[in-house]
């Protein structure tokens, strides 16, 4: 009887083989060049470091995304405890009567009736991507994972290690955000 | 019996939510409740539906088209044939 082949690693090969694929990977979820290819490198060091741990089950390509998974969860904590500078502003009372109404100043005010007409307009393109550009990092990773990836809640929760009510905390302040961002930059002008 | 009454917080959670298609039934009973009596939070509806919108048309998934260059590739290598001569040392 044959045995089933045992994968062996190539680290000599993994460049050539494996960078473009977890360069991918990466930048799909973190949206930074350069973090990307630092992640993936880190990845590639982890991975000739732990070579004993490879027990040829799985292959090599499925290895090291193992790796880099573990690598970005480790980036956003870092991020997630970080105290960003661009740290979101309330939106709601946060204690007393009126606990979770709106704030006199961050009101949604109403926007041009006309901003159907302008949906084709470049200008807008770029008010939008600079908006949410302009969201703290560890709201933008889970907000574009989730609206632009279009990933399950539940894979997204699962590989960074969040609950899915953080999940949706995260959504609601990226989203309150993105409005009166949008509003200011767009509607006001 | 849960609490039908809810915040403008609570209300635009539901409302985001609900952009992805994920809100509970009874959630979007009670977000419908909260938007008959606050205009603020229709408003705040009514201006995230459009941001759904204008997410899917004009976000600029510019990822999608970054790649590592060559020479980055060459420089990942050449790091990576530094690190394995320092373990086959040890």
């Amino acid at each position: 009887m044959q045995q089933p082949k045992k994968h062996i690693l190539q680290p000599d090969k993994w460049v050539k083989l494996h960078a473009d694929y977890l360069f991918n990977y990466t930048i799909t979820r973190v949206n930074d060049h350069d973090l990307a290819k630092d992640l993936v490198q880190e990845t590639f060091f982890s991975g000739i470091k732990g070579q004993k741990n490879f027990r040829g089950q799985a292959s090599e390509r499925t290895w090291l995304v193992s790796i880099l998974k573990r690598k970005i969860i480790d980036h956003y904590r870092k991020i997630n405890s970080a105290k960003g500078k661009k740290e979101v502003r309330m939106n709601f009372y946060d204690e007393g009567e009126r606990k979770g109404s709106w704030l006199e100043e961050r009101v949604p005010q109403s926007w041009d009736n006309e901003s159907e007409k302008k949906i084709e307009n470049d200008e807008l393109k770029k008010a939008l991507n600079d908006c949410i550009s302009g969201l703290p990092e560890k709201y933008k990773m889970v907000f574009l994972l989730k609206t632009v990836q279009e990933y399950e809640t539940e894979e997204i929760c699962n590989e960074l290690g969040i609950t899915s009510s953080n999940l949706w905390v995260i959504i609601h302040r990226a989203r309150l955000q993105l409005r009166k961002c949008i509003e200011e930059n767009w509607f006001k002008k | 019996m849960k609490k039908i009454m809810i915040t403008c917080d609570e209300a635009t959670s539901i409302c985001d939510k609900n952009q992805y298609g994920e809100a509970s039934i009874f959630e979007k009973f009670k977000l419908n409740i909260h938007l008959l009596l606050c205009k603020h939070c229709r408003a705040y509806s009514m201006q995230n539906n459009y941001i759904t919108k204008l997410l899917g048309k004009y976000f600029d998934d510019s990822c999608k088209n970054d790649h590592l260059i060559n020479k980055e590739k060459s420089e990942i290598e050449e790091n990576l044939k530094i690190k394995i001569k320092e373990i086959s040392k040890k």
